[in-house]
């Protein structure tokens, strides 16, 4: 990808926005706000024609920030309100931004169904493990054995793979990153608004307010250094060993599938039915 | 005005072709018991007009596309009973705060919980005016008779567009599933009111200011207007404030612009009013009960009269305080423990005597039972 002039940046941001934004210094969630904008100007698509839609959490206060029609919805249900969106106006690119909690908590079903169902929305998923907004809860992407302030013995579930978990429920594309590697990001944001049907961009970011301190992780930049070491590219993920793969990830477009969309589905019904009414009523 | 043939119509089905006669054009919901018709009309009738038909996984995800919907232009409806109405009561208070038209139906059975799913009930009368958290307006209409389904369902997209507001239509098992005759009037007779879009420029777009009526000219998404639509308590700009100065107007604003037209919303229906001795406030299912009391006690010489009430919320407090002034006793029939008659009591205000008639077994109240129940009090 040609780097970005700033200025381009600049174009999608809300300028009459207040600033300084809401999250605490050095959050990953500005880092995704930039990927997100560089994505977004280079995907050739009008300002006129995207919708945000977010959930509740530090990662639902995106949406504000960015100049396109912008809707945050209630905690879990971004994808119910997208989905009226994208219905309604098939010709919008519909975007909905979540957190670990708000996608797989309290949203989880919506987030498997809308996966199963393939409507054209695109979903980015900011995996900080923790519910960050209200103060480092353990969310369904906690770890076995972490801290939260409500597993202060340390927690005893497992955890959800994000990205397995759309991919099985049928999403056309799963990709994962970090917001240490922003270039990939950056790369793989933009594949996502590309892609036709229901696509899903697993982004794992510090919470180093909470997350981070109640299990002594050390600053943000510790906890990027982190991704850094267990990130692993796909193609070099492909050729590690089992053993090798212990405490890591794969990192890049996991899942990439031609599939029937919700939209074109809806289209070929809705002229089959008009078709049934106009041979009824001649 | 034009009346088509009469035909023999199912309350829930006259909901239907009422909500498509005011341009309903999207519809999501969750089958349920006893408001499934609903929502299979609506999936044959929407994908053959080319619009969107979608069951979701849930009655929240239900009312957030509908939401959705009507953010980006749709004239939205979604359908469900009890246990579904429960689920929606967040998102509810989200189209409150967002102003986001769109029609609610709620067909009433009994509950709590699962209750008694098949049967007929009015439990919901107060979770229709204060289930969603945080204080609110609440625009609630109710009909008794296959006919005023259709048009009830009309007026009730009409306010949504009108206010800006979620509209609850809030009928019960027995409209919903009764069939009656009814001439419905021709399409072109169907008043049908659009919502107020921006006619400044973009640049000069201001999605929560108003002019005199309160009630904000808020853009289509994809419309050109880039704006931000939240549930948080927001500024002129739709952008989330704390700031007392503009919390405070937009809370005035939001209860103000309803409040300012209670005279036109608090629609209600006399009948054999004008000399009665003992009325019936009653509305729903009930209020056929209670009118077919006023006629058989009539025929015996009683005089006997009936105020229903078509909007239960706002509680229409002028028609029933003119309704109580004058009269012996005033009875007020119910399927609940008595979520109308202590209304009724607020605004009574020592006018009359008013004793609440409550039943929950199920079953409808009879117009004997009315009857009897007046020989007791005498
Ligand atoms: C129905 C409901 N339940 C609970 C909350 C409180 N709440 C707000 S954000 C949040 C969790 C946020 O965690 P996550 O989705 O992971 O987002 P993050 O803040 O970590 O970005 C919770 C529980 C709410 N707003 N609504
Ligand atoms: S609490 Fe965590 S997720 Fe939220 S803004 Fe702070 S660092 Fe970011
Ligand atoms: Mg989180």
């Amino acid at each position: 990808m040609p780097p970005v002039h700033r200025s381009v940046v600049y174009g999608w941001l809300r300028h009459d926005k207040k600033f300084p934004h809401v999250w605490c210094p050095g959050c990953g969630l500005g880092i995704l706000l930039g990927s997100l904008l560089r994505a977004l100007s280079q995907s050739g698509l009008d300002k006129n024609q995207v919708v945000l839609v977010s959930g509740i959490g530090c990662s639902g206060r995106l949406p504000v920030y960015v100049d396109v029609g912008s809707v945050h919805t209630t905690h879990g249900r971004a994808l119910t309100f997208a989905t009226g969106i994208k219905l309604a106006k098939p010709e919008l690119t519909v975007i909905t931004v979540m957190g670990d909690g708000d996608a797989t908590a309290i949203g989880g079903n919506h987030l498997i169904h809308a996966a199963r169902r393939n409507l054209d929305i695109k979903t980015v998923i900011i995996n900080n493990q923790t519910y960050g907004m209200t103060g480092g809860q353990y969310s369904p992407t906690t770890p076995l054995g972490a801290k939260a302030t409500t597993a202060p013995y340390g927690h005893i579930e497992p955890s959800f793979d994000i990205s397995a978990l759309s991919a099985t429920a049928g999403a056309s594309f799963v990709a994962r990153s970090t917001v240490y590697h922003v270039t990939q990001l950056d790369q793989l944001l933009g594949q996502l608004i590309a892609k036709p049907g229901f696509g899903v961009v697993e982004v794992l970011s510090p919470c180093h307010t909470n997350f981070g301190r109640q299990n002594r992780l050390g600053s943000q930049i510790d906890m990027m250094l982190e991704f850094k070491k267990r990130g692993v590219r796909m193609e070099r993920w492909q050729k590690l060993a089992p053993g090798e793969r212990q405490g890591r990830y794969p990192l890049g477009v996991l899942v990439d599938r031609q599939q029937q969309s919700f939209d074109d589905s809806y289209q070929a019904m809705a002229e089959r039915a008009a078709a049934l009414r106009r041979e009824k009523q001649p | 005005m034009a009346r088509q043939r009469a035909r023999l119509l199912q309350g829930n089905e006259a909901i239907s072709l009422g909500a498509l006669a005011a341009g309903c054009n999207f519809f999501a919901g969750y089958p349920i018991t006893p408001a499934s018709e609903i929502t299979e009309i609506m999936s044959r009738e929407l994908p053959a007009l080319g619009h969107p038909f979608i069951q979701m996984e849930d009655e929240i995800a239900s009312l957030g596309a509908c939401i959705g919907a009507s953010l980006a232009g749709k004239k939205a409806m979604t359908a469900t009973s009890g246990p579904g109405f429960s689920l929606m009561q967040e998102n509810l208070g989200y189209a409150a705060i967002a102003e986001v038209p769109l029609v609610l139906v709620n067909v009433m059975r009994g509950g709590p919980s699962t209750g008694l799913p098949t049967n007929v009930a009015q439990g919901d009368v107060q979770q229709a005016r204060w289930g969603t958290h945080g204080d609110h307006p609440a625009i609630v209409l109710c009909p008794a008779t296959v006919g005023q389904c259709f048009d009830l369902a009309v007026l009730a997209f009409n306010w949504a567009e009108r206010f800006r507001t979620p509209v609850i239509l809030l009928s019960d098992e027995v409209v919903a599933h009764m069939r009656e005759k009814v001439a419905l009037p021709a399409p072109e007779d169907v008043e049908v009111i659009e919502r107020r879009q921006p006619t400044v420029p973009p640049d000069w777009y201001v999605p929560y200011k108003t002019d005199g009526s309160l009630i904000p000219r808020l853009a289509s998404l994809g419309q050109g207007y880039r704006y931000h639509v939240t549930g948080l308590v927001h500024d002129e700009r739709g952008f989330p404030t704390r700031r007392p100065d503009e919390v405070e107007p937009f809370y005035a604003r939001l209860f103000g612009k309803i409040s300012r037209h209670f005279s036109d919303l608090e629609r209600v229906r006399a009948f054999e009013l004008e000399d009665a001795e003992v009325v019936f406030i009653a509305y729903g299912c009930t209020a056929r009960a209670a009118q077919a009391a006023v006629r058989i006690g009539r025929e015996k010489g009683l005089k006997l009269g009936m105020l229903q009430l078509l909007t239960l919320w706002p509680f229409p407090r002028r028609p029933v305080e003119e309704a109580l002034s004058g009269r012996r006793l005033a009875l007020v029939p119910e399927l609940n423990m008595g979520q109308i008659s202590r209304e009724v009591k607020r605004v009574n205000n020592g006018r009359t005597q008013v004793l609440r008639h409550g039943k929950m077994d199920g079953n409808m109240i009879t117009p004997d039972e009315l009857l009897n129940r007046l020989r007791e009090v005498k």
